[in-house]
């Protein structure tokens, strides 16, 4: 098993969401992680699915995921040729002794203290998912109350844009 | 061969929208439900099967007042789905089903699901309650676009009467090209009252549907090389082959290169049975010769097939010597089930026809392939195992033979539809299939009931073609209620109910698998004999049970049909000429067979193809050590 990135361009339509996420479940395959956000383009949605599969399985998710009618293009991202990026929002126990700790911790990974109330600090952190779990290990001793975590996104390195050919298509078919 | 099927237009089945630029695009004024019938006219849909409601009613009425399509108005939803799918089959063309909105469209659920599994042009539209209420759990309200997300190759929801046109010519351009698959198109209530205008064509909005058919020629270089090379060669050909339109291109091919050729049960037609390069059909039932020419080929040639699990058997025990070169409109079947040498994305007919050229080109450079060896010991096979049955000796009727003497007493051109089962493999081998459409059947889904309606729609496609179902007991009692539907719109099918009181696939691996123990696959009157009706027919009924309640002859009588019945293997050919004879009205005869006939050959499920047995018991010799 090994972990994939795959960014999908999809038509801004009801349902394609489920869709996409009822193939996964339906061809047996777990995701990891699932992000969803408009691109520059309004009509395009672009979604970040990491997944742990076999080559051989992945090659067939992404064919059967080809063949949905809203998609529009689908690549894979390499971890070395590209920036992936996850959100962690972390509420974090919290008293006079234990506070400058925290703050150092999170200076320490450049992550942000977002909110502060007498028995906890809320911290924002971005990153690759060894960052943050490294720094999750590090605020666990104090005493995680709450945590949330965003789907990782990622954006090939360099000048070119995946998006430019699928936005023609859609100026094509408009 | 003449390229008949071209004359249907099985290729490119409905006009493209977006190629009818010739026609007018005058503006009018209309409700969105009128629109909807003008789409389904311009988009050159002449038929459509299918039962009013509440939330479609608003389309029911201009489609009162329509002169191009027909409204053929079924007794069940599913008959619907089922019509338009043997309509599809049987032309090429898309064929349409119309329900109302809740149990009307879930109802159309397992023959889209059935389409979805053999790739068949349909498009379903449902009426859906008003956009405003959906998701309020209204009175009727589905989630049908939920439902048959997962069993439709795309579907829409449309709640604006402006979308219709678009919407509907999207669908039939979906359905029809590419890998062929259904479609729904479900529409508020409020979209078809509503005002709107219509013009025609609309432009399609598909900016991520674009369905690859030209092959590669690199690829096809390859396999072309390969073909010359190989020692022993076999031509797999599937049911893409016959949705292609290519059947007149795989006779050429096959003849120049003089390699076997095996159908399968989707492409049975595709290539004339009586062909002396057809070695059979392979798979669960296939015959031994199909079978095992895959078995040991060196080199498949698999054209508009996907691997499934009722030909290959154990996957990993699935030619094992062969190399393979998998051409398919669609790319995800190319590697799924079985590694690829040379994978070919394309339409089976462009393939076929580069693949033609690309092969005369190495025969030109003196490359022909030499395939005697092979086909020495294909021929033996093919003489030692044929398929065939032993007559029952109680003197009963044989079911096998009933089927085979419908075949050889059809008039040419005949359309076959079977149900799912046993009658249905031995439609499989004992109609000899000449051309392509002529057999229709639910091969990926195995939906049981599929005859009868399947056999309306492809008589309502083709009304000159003769058409046969042929059912049987368990499956005429799912869908029966449609030859009222025949009987009224005088569509006159032909059913041969193969009446062995049983679920006789079922019964025949309980035989094999469950130590003969019966459990719920007796149709006809129990045993123990606290069925009266059944005991009233007295002792002499016994080894002939089949199902007798209901009673089939007076149950098609009352539904507006002829109904004959055949006990004896004496009257077999007369009773099955006087249906024939009969061509105004649907026919109905009820053939009581012997229960403990079973189909063979067989390779049981979940294990190897080298496991595959000629009859009960009886392993085939091939001769080779590797066998023994």
């Amino acid at each position: 098993m090994s972990k994939h990135t795959l960014s999908v361009l999809v038509e801004n339509t009801p349902g394609i969401l489920a869709r996409i996420a009822a193939l996964f479940s339906r061809r047996g395959f777990n995701i990891d992680s699932l992000a969803v956000g408009v691109t520059e383009h309004p009509d395009i949605s672009r979604i970040t699915i990491v997944v742990n599969v076999e080559d051989l399985p992945l090659e067939q998710v992404t064919k059967q995921l080809n063949k949905l009618v809203n998609v529009l293009k689908i690549v894979e991202l390499e971890s070395h040729n590209a920036i992936e990026r996850e959100l962690v929002l972390v509420k974090v126990r919290a008293d006079n002794e234990t506070r400058s700790q925290i703050v150092e911790i999170v200076q320490l990974f450049r992550a942000k203290t977002v909110d502060v109330s007498p028995e906890a600090v809320t911290i924002e952190a971005t990153g690759g998912s060894d960052k943050l779990g490294a720094m999750l290990k590090m605020l666990e001793p104090f005493g995680i109350k709450e945590l949330v975590q965003s789907g990782t996104i990622a954006i090939g390195r360099g000048g070119r844009s995946i998006t430019d050919r699928s936005l023609r298509a859609l100026d094509r078919s408009a | 061969m003449p390229m008949t099927e071209q004359a249907t237009g099985a290729h490119h089945p409905q006009p493209r929208p977006r190629s009818g630029g010739q026609q007018s695009a005058a503006v009018e004024h209309v409700t969105g439900a009128q629109s909807l019938i003008r789409s389904l006219e311009e988009v050159g849909c002449d038929t459509v099967f299918g039962i009013p409601g509440g939330a479609i009613l608003p389309a029911y009425d201009p489609m009162m007042d329509s002169k191009k399509v027909r409204h053929i108005l079924v007794r069940h939803e599913q008959g619907a789905g089922h019509a338009a799918t043997g309509y599809a089959q049987a032309t090429g063309k898309v064929g349409v089903c119309m329900a109302t909105s809740g149990p009307g469209a879930t109802n159309l659920v397992t023959p889209i699901a059935d389409a979805h599994m053999d790739s068949v042009p349909l498009v379903a539209i449902t009426g859906q309650v008003s956009s405003k209420a959906i998701g309020t759990d209204a009175f009727q309200e589905a989630d049908i676009v939920g439902i048959t997300m997962p069993i439709t190759k795309h579907n829409f929801l449309v709640t604006r009467a402006e979308d219709i046109p678009r919407t509907i010519a999207e669908a039939f351009h979906i359905a029809s090209t590419g890998r062929p698959g259904p479609v729904l198109v479900d529409i508020a209530k409020d979209a078809l009252q509503a005002k709107t205008t219509f013009s025609w064509p609309p432009a399609h909005d598909l900016p991520g549907y674009r369905p690859v058919t030209k092959p590669h020629a690199k690829q096809i270089r390859e396999a072309a090389k390969l073909i010359c090379q190989a020692k022993r060669p076999v031509l797999y050909v599937g049911g893409g082959v016959m949705k292609s339109g290519a059947t007149a291109e795989l006779k050429v091919l096959a003849e120049l290169t003089g390699v076997p050729v095996c159908t399968t049960l989707m492409a049975l037609g595709s290539f004339p049975d009586s062909h002396p390069l057809h070695v059979g059909m392979p798979g669960m039932h296939g015959s031994v010769t199909g079978v095992t020419a895959l078995q040991k080929s060196d080199l498949l040639i698999a054209l508009g097939t996907r691997f499934d699990d009722r030909v290959t058997g154990k996957l990993d025990s699935f030619a094992p010597f062969a190399k393979i070169i998998h051409a398919d409109i669609d790319p995800a079947e190319i590697g799924k089930n079985r590694a690829v040498d040379v994978p070919i994305v394309g339409d089976a007919r462009e393939v076929i026809a580069d693949l033609i050229q690309a092969v005369q080109a190495e025969h030109t450079d003196g490359n022909a392939g030499d395939y005697t060896a092979w086909w020495n010991d294909l021929s033996r096979w093919r003489d030692t195992y044929p398929l065939g049955y032993d007559l029952p000796t109680d003197g009963s009727l044989s079911p096998q033979q009933v089927i085979e003497r419908i075949g050889a007493l059809a008039p040419k051109s005949t359309i076959f539809a079977a149900g799912v089962g046993q009658h249905q493999m031995w439609a499989s081998h004992f109609v000899k299939y000449e051309e392509p459409r002529t057999w229709l059947n639910s091969g990926g889904a195995g939906t049981m009931g599929y005859a009868v309606p399947a056999a309306m729609g492809a008589k309502v496609g083709m009304p000159e073609r003769t058409v046969w179902a042929i059912d049987g007991d368990g499956c005429f009692q799912m869908t029966n209620q449609e030859l009222v539907t025949c009987a009224l719109n005088n569509i006159p099918i032909k059913v041969a109910i193969i009446n062995n009181g049983a679920l006789g696939m079922v019964r025949q691996w309980q035989t094999l698998f469950y130590n003969q123990r019966y459990s719920n696959t007796v149709l006809h009157a129990d045993e123990t004999g606290h069925d009266t009706v059944g005991s009233q027919l007295g002792e002499s009924m016994a080894p002939r049970k089949g199902t007798r309640v209901p009673d089939f002859v007076k149950l098609s009588e009352a539904m507006g049909c002829v109904a004959l019945r055949c006990e004896d293997p004496a009257d077999l050919d007369k009773v099955i000429a006087e249906a024939n004879a009969i061509n105004d009205r649907t026919v109905v005869i009820d053939f009581i067979v012997h229960e403990d006939a079973m189909v063979w050959p067989m390779v049981a499920a979940g294990t190897s193809n080298d496991e595959v047995m000629a009859a009960r018991g009886v392993r085939p010799d091939f001769g080779d050590n590797e066998d023994d």
